[in-house]
């Protein structure tokens, strides 16, 4: 049916030659997903076997959904693009920018938010301060979501148009069309058991495609021979970062952009390593409800230490692929050294984000290739299916029935809720070509992430941890915080795409880290100079919001001292954050 | 109940074993009889040889399952929906 359909519309071109059995594979994949969505459905009246089931999730299908939820259009697409165009200092992401903020979630935060009952961050801010601070979270939580859809409908629709050969926007609106079905027939419901199952369906098709590509390359050797070889015959105007920069981790300026090796570190350090993953992390009630599914505290505070233990893999099945696309695709290698090939999957020359698309067509017989090509798409439809709904309650509840239309019957939300839910999807075919716009859609990323996430965090954090802080400051902070951010990027050089002026002469994802480390000071800075001039709330209100007024019985676990080591939270971190360091001394 | 309950076909490992195990037998065919494209993979049967390994990896989720079944405990808690992925709004159970 989708050939005949692709029949229909003139564009014989195809980025990607796939044949029935690749449509045999995807058909397959989407009839288990939505088969577990109908079971959930069912199983709500019939018997309650599946959410049992779901109720006593062994720690490591909890851990692997927590990867999951996250592995996504940033994980995949992002990272293999930004292979491609830095190299290997790229692992900052996952070394520096994701697995302390992971071990210091299972140890510090988790007790607290299990212990403390709060279970959303727009809860959490109208609790600990006030509706100001409700109100300013949750618009930016919702625009932040709407954004972030775009960003995986457009990935999601650059694959439709790599597949099918449509033009982006009709590509735009069919993906668009498919998430919604996947919305209304109950997908999301089992969202857990589609995370893990889409985990395995990714390694699958991505641990193939780094084998066969080495091999074709010549193996880790021949990688980073042609790697030099490349760098080192580039054209100056190119910008391609030396060899050495792209081999090696540290100091990383390939990825900030950075001139001095000192400040690169810095940045990595406290902007990507600190603020962005801390903030991102500690504050993403989406990534923190999976490690709630679990049976227990103690079960709550390991999912994300043993979620730990792959993430510290994965970057060797996407950065990698990245890099040996940047010396094996034909239109890679040549947008590498400055020029502009034509085609490319948004259909307007090739960019770095299509890295892997090309390598799946040079590297992948067809079959592997189905597989991958399911991989990619159960991704960027499930993550963009997650920022809808979050989008979705947002919205209905914490908007619409708290500000605009109170105490209406459920039916009535429920309503809003659709349409939100249509209303989402149709803005989101917009962000999307916001995000379109972008060559390396890591660099868009990270820009949103310091706008919201790094003033969220730094208000979290100190009102977490400082009971005297006051609602006044909790709302004017986050805004000071995201105005600050927004102030750089727009100053920056190209933080903001074309709308940047280039009066800081920052670009690239440093500009992205400088931008997130001004929104925590400024957040910080305006907090506490508010704090001191306002009443706080007092002390009797905010026993579970404040670490000190929360009682320690609640954060932790009597039976975790009995497990044996490698059940329990502190030693297996300990072993994470052990294994972090030898990989980050070896590259 | 006397006999104890188990999870079943909603064990997850058996969804993911019987994914893998069917992608298994479809790569494996691929292997056998079609064009391996030994100019794209160089020079390897990837298709078989992706297959053949997905082939265990799923019959060994099947077999872990099994060998372990996931036992439900008859006392649970009511399920709390997570907010922040509605999924239509579920009925109060009413027990077994």
């Amino acid at each position: 049916m989708v050939q005949g359909l692709a029949g229909a519309v003139p564009a014989a071109d195809t980025l990607i030659d796939a044949g029935p059995v690749d449509y045999l594979i995807l058909v397959v994949y989407f009839g288990f997903v939505l088969g577990i969505g109908l079971l959930a459905r069912r199983s709500v009246s019939e018997s309650i076997d599946f959410f049992l089931s779901g109720r006593s999730l062994p720690a490591w299908v909890t851990g692997l959904a927590f990867i999951s939820a996250n592995l996504g259009a940033v994980e995949i697409m992002g990272m293999s693009a930004n292979g491609a165009q830095f190299g290997i200092s790229t692992v900052h992401y996952f070394w520096v920018g994701a697995i302390p903020a992971m071990l210091f979630l299972g140890i510090v935060m988790m007790p607290f938010y299990y212990g403390s009952k709060v279970r959303s961050v727009p809860e959490f801010m109208l609790r600990r301060f006030d509706r100001r601070a409700h109100l300013v979270n949750a618009i930016s939580f919702a625009v932040a979501q709407l954004l972030i859809a775009g960003v995986n409908l457009y990935l999601l629709g650059s694959i439709v148009h790599a597949l099918l050969g449509w033009p982006l926007w009709i590509a735009l609106i069919v993906a668009a069309l498919i998430v919604l079905s996947y919305i209304t027939l109950g997908g999301l419901s089992a969202a857990i058991y589609n995370e893990v199952l889409q985990f395995f369906v990714i390694v699958a098709s991505l641990l193939p495609l780094v084998i066969l590509g080495l091999n074709r390359v010549g193996g880790w050797g021949g990688l980073t021979e042609k790697i030099t070889a490349a760098a080192s015959s580039a054209p100056a105007k190119a910008g391609v970062p030396p060899a050495e920069q792209q081999l090696n981790s540290w100091p990383g300026q390939a990825l900030t952009g950075f001139d001095s090796g000192f400040w690169s570190v810095v940045g990595i350090v406290f902007g990507l390593g600190f603020v962005l993953s801390f903030g991102y992390w500690t504050t993403n009630f989406v990534e923190v409800q999976r490690a709630m599914a679990s049976d227990s505290i103690s079960a709550a505070r390991k999912t994300p230490v043993i979620g730990a233990f792959p993430k510290m893999f994965v970057p060797f099945i996407t950065i990698v692929p990245g890099m040996i696309a940047a010396v094996l695709v034909p239109e890679i290698v040549d947008l590498k050294n400055g020029g502009s090939p034509p085609g490319g999957a948004s259909g307007k020359g090739v960019a770095f984000n299509d890295s892997l698309l090309y390598l799946m067509r040079d590297v992948l017989p067809n079959g592997l290739l189905g597989l991958a090509l399911t991989g990619l798409l159960a991704a960027f439809m499930a993550g963009m299916a997650a920022n809808i709904s979050a989008f979705n309650t947002v919205f209905s509840y914490d908007l619409w029935e708290r500000y605009i239309r109170k105490d209406r019957s459920d039916d009535y939300y429920l309503r809003i809720g659709r349409l939100a839910t249509v209303g989402a999807t149709v803005i989101a075919i917009f962000t999307a070509i916001i995000a379109s716009s972008f060559s390396n859609i890591m660099n868009y990323l990270q820009t949103l992430f310091g706008f919201f996430n790094a003033p969220l965090f730094a208000t979290f954090i100190l009102g977490m941890f400082w009971k005297r802080m006051t609602p006044a400051a909790g709302w004017s902070g986050l805004v000071s915080g995201t105005l600050s951010a927004v102030l750089v990027a727009f100053l920056s050089e190209d933080a903001f795409g074309s709308a940047s002026l280039g009066v800081i002469p920052l670009g690239g994802q440093g500009a992205a880290f400088v931008a997130a480390s001004t929104a925590f000071v400024v957040d910080v800075a305006v907090s506490v100079a508010v704090t001191m001039g306002t009443q706080p709330k007092p002390v009797e209100e905010l026993v579970g919001l404040v670490y000190s007024e929360t009682p320690i019985e609640t954060r932790t676990d009597p039976n975790e001292a009995s497990y044996p080591w490698y059940r329990r939270t502190v030693p297996l971190a300990g072993v994470a954050l052990v294994m972090v360091v030898v990989l980050n001394i070896l590259f | 109940m006397a006999e104890k309950h188990t999870a079943g076909a909603f064990d997850i490992r058996n969804i993911i074993g019987l994914l893998l195990t069917i992608y298994g037998v479809i790569l494996t065919l691929m292997g056998f009889f079609a064009d391996a494209e030994t100019a794209k993979t160089g020079g390897v049967n990837a298709n078989l040889w992706a297959g053949l390994v997905l082939l265990v990896v799923g019959l060994g989720f099947i077999a872990w399952s099994r060998l372990r079944p996931v036992v439900v405990p008859e006392d649970v808690p009511p399920v709390e929906d997570d907010p922040t992925r509605p999924a239509p709004r579920k009925k109060q159970r009413g027990g077994h």
